[in-house]
C-alpha cells in the first residue's frame, strides 16, 4: 500500500533551511546505525548461517526432491496469483480512476482490506469455506474437489494476501493521468481497448511493473496464510516458506539458511529491480507517491 | 464521498470512456468472491456463539491478555517505527551522504523478505547465544522469547511503511516557505516545530496506523522469537492457531472476528486521517 | 442507466464480466482437480517422527512393490499432533494417521465421524504398533543435577517444554509430572495438581510443537532441562553432538501412547483401503519393529529389534495415566481442555 516511489532529487544545501553540519552527521549516523541493526543484520545472518559449511552443504539443500518440489509449487502459485491480482489491479484501477461513482471511498477501503487482515486469519477464512466443516464442505466432497490442503487453497490464499498490491499502485498513477488522454483517442475513432492499449498501458507500465515485482515478492514468500491451508504434505503442498520452517524443525539449520537465502536472493533482487526503476523512471513514477 | 448536489443524482456521473459496467462489474465480483465471501463466513461462523458469546471470548483473561499484548506492542512498536521512520525518511530526503541510494533501498527490505525468513533470522540473532542477544545478556536484557522479542519483529515489519508514507511529503515540502519562516526570524528548531512538522503529521499518523495494523495481525517472524507464554508473550493470532488446534473453531472465529473489526476501524481511521488532511492542507 | 452518454450497455457488460471473474476463479480449481497416482498413500503424523517414517515409507515401498508389484508412494504430513488433527477434520485426504496422543484420534472420530469410535479395537495393541516415554535432556555434566521429577521443580532450574494445547508431546509431559506427584503425594490430586502448577511457573518458553522446544533447548540455549519423548532426546544427541547434552532417564515415568488409525472415510472414497490397511499393518511387521527401536521408540515385538538398539532403551518403572484417571474423554476434558487444569495453572501463575 505504501510501497512508493520517491524520486529523491538532490538535496540543496541553503544554510538556513538546513540543520548543522554536526547535527546533521547525527542524524545520519543514528538513521543508518538504526537500519543496519534492524533490516540489514537480520539478511547478512540469512546468508553467514547459510554458508556456514561451505558451498557443498550449501547446495545440497536444493538437491533434495522436497525442496525443488517446494520451489516448483511456489513458482506456480506466483505464476497464477500474480497474473490474477495484474488482471484485476488493472479493472479495479480503470473503474476508480477513470469514473466517478457513489461509494468510491467504501470500495477502496475494501480492497485495502486483505492489508490489515492477520494472516492467519487470511488463511482461516478459507478453510471455513472449504473445509469439510465448512459452508461448502459438504458440496465439495460430493463433487470430490480438493480446494484446502491442495495447490486451490494455496493460490486463492496467497491472491487473498497480495489483493490490493497491483490496484493500490495503478489507482493514483491513473488518477494522476486523467481522463483527457484517452478521450481525445477515443474521439479520434479508437475503440476502449485500443484507446487503452495504446494510450493508458504506456502511461502506467512503469508503476505496473514495480506493482508486479512486489506482489510477485510477497506472492513467494507468504507464510502465515498458506501455513494455515497447506496441510505440509511432504512433496506436495510445501512452499517454501513453509518448507525454511520444516527443515528447520528437522535441526537441519544449514539447509533451512540455505532455501531461507533463496527467498532473500528474491527480495534483493526485487529491491534491486525497483531501485533501477525508480532511478530511471523516476517521473513517471512519482505520480504513485500520492497515496489515496 | 457523496457527489455534489445535483438535480438528479445518479450512481455515476456520465464520461465518454468505456468499460465502465466491464471493469467495474469484475473488480466486485473478484472482491465479492474472493475477499467478502470468506469474510462474511468468518462473521458468520463467530455470531454463531452471539454477542454474548463473542463478549464472552473476548474477555476470557487469556484471550484478554493476548490481546493485550497484541495490541500493547503493536502500539509501542509503531511508534518506535514512526520516530525512527521519520529520522529515516528526512535522512534520505533532505541530506546528502554515501550510499544514499542503497539505504533508500534498504527501507522496503521486510516488504519483500519473506516473514518466516525474518523471523529466524531474528531468533538466531537475538537469542541468549546469538550475535546481539549475548551482547544484550551482558547488560542483562533478554530479547528473544520475551515480550521484547515481539516488540523487535514488529518494528521490523513496521518500518518501511512508516519511512515511505512519510517521504513523498518532505520531498514536497516548499522551501521557500521555510526560507520565509527564517528571514522572518524563526529559529531552525522553531521552523521545523511550526511550520515544517505541523504539515506531516496526517502522514505520520497514517504510517503509524499502517505498522500498527500491520503488526497486530503479524504471525510468522513473531512465533519464532516470542516465549509464547500465556498471558506474557502469547499474541492474538497465535491464540488463533491454537484454539484451532484444540479444534474449538468458535473461539478462533471469535478472536478473528474481533481482529477483524479492529483492523476495519483502523483502516477507516486512517481514511479520516487522509480526508481531514486533505481538507486541512490540500493534499494527503 | 443513462445509455445516451454512453455506449457500452453496462448491464451487459456487468453480467459479462461477472462471467469472466467466475471462469477466471474457476480455472485453477478444475485445472488443479487432483490427478492422483492409484496407489498414493497420505500418512498424517505428530511432529518428531519426520526421521522414523521417511525410514518407514521407504520400506514399505519396498515391500509393497516385492509383493504385489505394485507402486506405492508414502506422503507424510507432519505438525503439532493437535494442528494436524484439525487438518483431518478439516478434509486434508490422509489415508492413515499417526499421531501422539489418543485423545486426538478421538477428536477425528467426533468431530468427523470419518474414523469409527472404536478405533482402538482394530489394530493390535489398541493401535499401538510402537509406544515410548519421557526422559530428560539436560545440559552436558548436568550442573543442576537433575535426577527426578521432582527436581524439576526447584526454583532455580528451568524447564522447556511445549505447550500442551497443541502438541502431543506437551500432554505426556503434562501427564507424566501430574502421574509422578500423584504417587509420590499418596494418590492426592490436589497435591498432584499443585505440583505440575509449580513445574509450570520453571517454563520460560512454551513452543507450539516438541520440535520448537527442542530448538528453543539445545540450538537457542534456553533452560536446564527438557522433559521430552525418548526418541527426540536420542535424536537431538544425534543431530547437536554427544559431548553437550546428557541423557537422564528418571526412577518413573510415563507409558506414552502414540496411535495409528485407518481414515476410514478417505480411504473408501479414494479406493486406497488396500494399501492403507497393508501399510498400518506392515507397522506391526518385524521389519517395521526394527525400524522403530532404531529410532529409539519402544517396540512391541522387542524379539524382531536388534539387540544393540534395544540395550538404548533402559529400564524404566512405566505407569498408564488411564490407570489414574480414567478414560482418554476425561484424561483430556479435565486437563486440557478450556477452562481444564493447565487453563486454571497458567491463570494462577501468571
Amino acid at each position: 500500500m505504501s510501497e512508493i516511489a520517491t524520486d529523491l532529487p538532490r538535496p540543496q544545501a541553503a544554510s538556513v533551511v538546513t540543520e548543522g553540519g554536526l547535527v546533521r552527521g547525527l542524524l545520519v549516523t543514528v538513521a543508518i546505525v538504526f537500519l543496519a541493526l534492524f533490516l540489514v543484520l537480520p539478511l547478512v545472518t540469512v546468508f553467514v548461517q547459510a554458508f556456514a559449511k561451505g558451498w557443498d552443504a550449501y547446495l545440497a539443500a536444493f538437491r533434495e526432491p522436497d525442496a525443488l518440489s517446494a520451489i516448483r509449487l511456489t513458482l506456480i502459485t506466483a505464476a497464477i496469483a500474480v497474473p490474477f491480482n495484474l488482471v484485476f489491479g488493472i479493472a479495479a484501477s480503470w473503474a476508480i480512476a477513470k469514473f466517478e461513482f457513489t461509494g468510491k471511498n467504501l470500495l477502496v477501503t475494501l480492497i485495502d482490506l486483505p492489508f490489515s487482515v492477520s494472516p492467519v486469519v487470511s488463511g482461516l477464512i478459507y478453510v471455513l469455506v472449504f473445509g469439510s466443516q465448512g459452508l461448502l464442505g459438504p458440496w465439495l466432497i460430493e463433487h470430490d474437489i480438493q480446494i484446502i490442503f491442495a495447490l486451490p487453497g494455496i493460490v486463492l490464499a496467497t491472491i487473498f494476501v497480495t489483493f490490493p498490491f497491483v490496484a493500490r499502485q495503478l489507482i493514483p498513477l491513473m488518477q494522476e493521468q486523467g481522463t483527457a488522454e484517452e478521450e481525445a483517442a477515443l474521439t479520434l475513432g479508437a475503440s476502449g481497448w485500443h484507446a487503452f492499449r495504446t494510450v493508458t498501458l504506456p502511461n502506467i507500465r512503469w508503476g505496473l511493473l514495480y506493482s508486479v515485482l512486489l506482489c510477485n515478492a510477497r506472492a513467494m514468500g507468504e507464510f502465515g496464510a498458506v501455513s494455515v491451508v497447506s496441510g505440509h504434505i511432504r512433496g506436495l503442498t510445501n512452499t517454501l516458506p513453509l518448507h525454511v520452517e520444516i527443515l528447520y524443525n528437522e535441526y537441519n539449520f544449514v539447509a533451512s539458511f540455505a532455501v531461507a537465502s533463496l527467498l532473500a536472493g528474491l527480495a534483493l533482487v526485487t529491491l534491486g529491480l525497483k531501485s533501477l526503476l525508480e532511478w530511471r523512471y523516476a517521473g513517471d513514477l512519482a505520480a504513485s507517491g500520492r497515496r489515496h | 464521498m457523496p457527489p455534489p448536489l445535483r438535480p438528479r443524482r445518479r450512481f455515476r456521473q456520465p464520461s465518454v470512456i468505456p468499460g465502465f459496467g466491464l471493469t467495474l462489474g469484475y473488480t466486485l465480483t473478484c472482491l465479492g468472491l474472493i475477499v467478502l465471501l470468506p469474510l462474511a463466513a468468518l462473521v458468520v461462523r463467530a455470531s454463531g456463539l452471539g454477542l454474548s458469546g463473542i463478549w464472552e471470548v473476548a474477555t476470557d483473561p487469556r484471550v484478554a491478555s493476548a490481546l493485550r499484548v497484541s495490541f500493547g506492542v503493536s502500539a509501542l512498536a509503531a511508534l518506535t517505527a514512526s520516530v525512527f521512520g521519520f529520522l529515516v525518511a528526512w535522512v534520505l530526503t533532505r541530506y546528502e551522504f554515501p550510499g544514499r541510494r542503497i539505504v533508500d533501498a534498504v527501507v522496503d527490505l521486510p516488504f519483500a523478505l519473506p516473514t518466516a525468513v525474518a523471523g529466524i533470522a531474528l531468533a538466531s540473532l537475538y537469542a541468549p547465544n546469538g550475535l546481539v542477544g549475548a551482547q544484550l545478556a551482558k547488560l542483562g536484557i533478554e530479547a528473544a522469547y520475551t515480550p521484547l522479542g515481539i516488540f523487535i519483529a514488529m518494528v521490523f515489519i513496521g518500518l518501511p511503511f512508516a519511512v515511505r508514507t512519510v517521504q513523498p511529503l518532505i520531498v514536497e515540502i516548499d522551501r521557500e516557505i521555510e526560507e520565509a519562516s527564517a528571514t522572518l526570524g524563526a529559529g531552525r528548531i522553531q521552523t521545523l516545530t511550526r511550520v515544517v512538522l505541523p504539515p506531516l503529521i496526517p502522514a505520520v499518523l497514517t504510517g503509524f496506523a499502517l505498522a500498527f495494523a500491520r503488526g497486530v495481525g503479524e504471525y510468522g517472524s513473531i512465533i519464532f522469537i516470542a516465549g509464547n507464554l500465556p498471558y506474557v508473550s502469547e499474541i492474538a493470532p497465535l491464540l488463533i492457531v491454537i484454539k484451532l488446534s484444540e479444534f474449538d473453531y468458535g473461539g478462533a472465529c471469535a478472536i478473528a472476528t474481533i481482529m477483524l473489526g479492529i483492523s476495519f476501524v483502523t483502516l477507516l481511521v486512517i481514511n479520516l486521517i487522509q480526508a481531514w488532511s486533505r481538507r486541512r492542507f490540500g493534499y494527503v | 442507466m443513462q445509455r445516451e452518454t454512453h455506449p457500452t450497455p453496462t448491464r451487459r457488460s456487468l453480467s459479462l464480466s461477472v462471467c469472466l471473474a467466475a471462469l477466471v476463479l474457476a480455472g485453477p480449481v478444475h485445472w488443479a482437480g487432483p490427478a492422483r497416482a492409484d496407489s498414493e498413500l497420505l500418512n498424517v503424523s505428530y511432529d518428531p517422527t519426520r526421521e522414523l517414517y521417511k525410514d518407514i515409507n521407504a520400506a514399505f515401498s519396498a515391500d509393497w512393490k516385492a509383493k504385489t508389484g505394485e507402486t506405492v508412494t508414502v506422503r507424510a504430513s507432519h505438525g503439532g499432533s493437535g494442528s494436524q488433527a484439525r487438518t483431518v477434520i478439516d478434509g486434508i485426504p490422509a489415508d492413515v494417521v499417526t499421531l501422539g496422543i489418543p485423545s486426538d484420534i478421538d477428536a477425528i472420530s467426533r468431530l468427523s465421524k470419518k474414523i469409527p469410535a472404536d478405533w482402538r479395537s482394530k489394530l493390535p495393541n489398541e493401535g499401538l504398533p510402537y509406544t515410548s516415554t519421557v526422559v530428560f535432556l539436560v545440559r552436558k555434566g548436568n550442573p543442576k543435577g537433575v535426577k527426578d521429577w521432582g527436581d524439576l521443580v526447584k526454583p532455580d532450574v528451568k524447564v522447556i517444554t511445549p505447550n500442551p494445547k497443541t502438541s502431543a508431546g506437551g500432554r505426556w509431559n503434562f501427564l507424566a509430572a501430574w502421574g509422578y506427584a500423584f504417587e509420590k503425594e499418596g494418590k492426592n490430586a490436589d497435591k498432584a495438581n499443585a505440583f505440575v502448577g509449580d513445574l509450570y511457573k520453571n517454563v520460560p518458553v512454551l513452543d507450539t510443537g516438541a520440535r520448537g522446544s527442542t530448538v528453543t533447548f539445545a540450538q537457542r540455549g534456553l533452560g536446564d532441562v527438557l522433559p521430552t519423548w525418548e526418541n527426540e532426546a536420542y535424536l537431538v544427541f544425534d543431530e547437536f553432538g554427544r559431548d553437550k547434552f546428557d541423557v537422564v532417564v528418571p526412577p518413573t515415568s510415563i507409558y506414552a501412547e502414540p496411535p495409528v488409525a485407518l481414515v476410514e472415510a478417505n480411504v473408501d472414497k479414494k479406493g486406497t483401503r488396500r494399501q492403507a490397511e497393508a501399510y498400518l499393518q506392515f507397522l506391526y511387521s518385524d521389519a517395521a519393529q526394527a525400524i522403530f527401536a532404531k529410532h529409539h521408540y519402544r517396540p512391541l515385538k522387542r524379539a524382531a529389534a536388534k539387540p544393540e538398539d534395544l540395550a538404548q532403551l533402559p529400564e524404566v518403572k512405566l505407569f498408564k495415566i488411564e490407570d489414574l484417571q480414567g478414560s482418554w474423554d476425561d484424561i483430556q476434558k479435565k486437563n486440557f481442555d478450556n477452562g481444564g487444569l493447565f487453563d486454571q495453572l497458567s491463570k494462577a501463575g501468571r
